[in-house]
């Protein structure tokens, strides 16, 4: 039984369907920015995109060829582990599907790396069958920097952290290897529906 | 010795993060329309300073609400203190800033955040840009350098909208040889001595230390402030793996 905060009657300020809400997330309307350093602002004609480590051939798209991918455009909640949620967010970008059926692995993890030296590790299950992206244009516009741009990846059914802003590569790897928060104590898998933000959760 | 501090390290960091409970000892005024809150933490497992932890308020018919707050107390000080600004149209802050008093309890758990954090023998120099309440895991840095007694030279800069939203006034003369610079964007008392604009690149040139000099940095504050302070510190030179960077609030979209 927690204790009762004397005098805390607290609520949202507008409603919200709660089934959207994850347990301990209040959603916002703006768009927070939680980034580890400076934003960084690597020019368009030298970005690029890599998928390599345990695959059969590496492979890189430059910024115009991944443009010319099928893209799709999508509404989608997200939810971020220092509590706030912002709900029907829209995006365009390739799925990751589109890319991995590029390369052969059998590896069954994968590291994120980023401009800024982020990373974050995921699984291959996490990110196929439509539940990631590559996102480039948020509400119809191009990304801003400060929000990962110009791309970043989205996989909007885990905590923010692991949709890596300034994306620039996906390693495979044969063993799970913690990412950039992971080994700071943050949650593996990072599910905001269990609540799973912190290691031991 | 080091042995001890890497015994320290991972035991902070594996400490489980699990809720405990917190009971108020004191509210005191940090600034206009801020408190520190000191805390008695059942069981706290200690922290490093510039982590942060999660406060989680109940009311009467169960409804729940969680936020993030940065500790503001070194690791050495007694009572785990956290500041808080209150914003008017806010959920939980204005009753942490406004309602809450001595005795109060609430859940709390922490520490959190492993990379925004410094400690006296990661060494220095050390930089510390610090817009509005972004100075709180600022002044646990501060407070940890002069319990360890240390003379690792350290910079301060803090930019509020004026004097009396600075926080912990009364303590910038007490961090020890801190090279400490105010500026003051919007309002400045008569006879000021600081700075009377944003942070530029002078201020941050002038303050020092120079980016050859390798310094640790850590700028904390509002999304805007940080954007701007950090592209400044990278523009001057400073390797953008050397900062350290923690945003909060909105942004425009």
């Amino acid at each position: 039984m927690p204790p009762i905060s004397r005098g805390f009657g607290g609520r949202p300020r507008r409603e919200v369907d709660p089934s959207r809400v994850p347990p301990g997330q209040y959603v916002v309307e703006d768009f927070p920015v939680l980034s580890a350093g400076p934003t960084p602002r690597t020019p368009l004609e030298q970005w690029s995109l890599t998928i390599d480590g345990a695959v059969d051939e590496a492979r890189t798209w430059t910024w115009d060829q991944l443009r010319e991918l099928p893209a799709k455009t999508f509404t989608t909640d997200i939810h971020c582990v220092t509590k706030w949620s912002k709900l029907g967010t829209t995006w365009t970008g390739v799925s990751l599907d589109t890319l991995l059926e590029e390369v052969e692995t059998e590896a069954e993890y994968l590291t994120v790396w980023c401009d800024g030296d982020y990373t974050t590790n995921l699984t291959i299950e996490d990110v196929s069958d439509g539940k990631a992206w590559i996102a480039y244009d948020f509400d119809g516009e191009p990304l801003d920097p400060e929000h990962g741009g110009p791309a970043r990846l989205l996989v909007p059914h885990l905590y923010l952290w692991k949709s890596a802003k300034w994306i620039r590569g996906i390693s495979f790897t044969p063993v799970d290897e913690p990412g950039f928060w992971e080994a700071a104590g943050y949650h593996n898998h990072g599910d905001p529906w269990r609540e799973q933000r912190y290691w031991n959760d | 010795m080091a042995g001890a501090a890497l015994l320290e390290r991972l035991t902070v960091a594996r400490a489980p993060v699990v809720w405990r409970l917190a009971r108020v000892r004191a509210v005191e005024e940090a600034a206009e329309a801020a408190v520190t809150i000191v805390l008695d933490v059942d069981d706290w497992p200690g922290h490093a300073a510039g982590q942060h932890v999660d406060v989680r308020l109940t009311a009467e018919d169960g409804y729940q609400a969680q936020r993030s707050y940065s500790i503001a107390s070194a690791p050495e000080d007694p009572g785990l203190a956290l500041t808080v600004e209150r914003i008017d149209d806010g959920e939980v802050s204005p009753y942490l800033a406004g309602e809450l008093r001595e005795g109060d309890e609430f859940e709390l758990r922490g520490p959190v955040g492993g990379h925004f954090t410094w400690r006296v023998q990661d060494g220095g120099p050390l930089l510390l840009v610090a817009g509005g309440s972004g100075f709180v895991p600022l002044r646990a840095m501060l407070r940890h350098r002069a319990a360890q007694g240390s003379d690792v030279d350290s910079r301060l800069l803090v930019s509020a909208r004026g004097w009396e939203h600075v926080l912990y006034r009364d303590e910038l003369s007490s961090f020890g040889d801190v090279h400490v610079h105010v500026t003051l964007t919007r309002e400045q008392p008569p006879g000021w001595s600081g700075s009377a604009r944003r942070v530029d690149a002078e201020m941050l040139r002038e303050l020092g230390p120079g980016p050859e000099e390798r310094p640790r940095v850590f700028v904390c504050g509002p999304t805007a402030f940080v954007e701007r302070a950090a592209d400044l510190l990278v523009e001057l030179g400073h390797h953008p793996a050397a900062i350290h960077a923690e945003r909060f609030g909105p942004t425009g979209r």
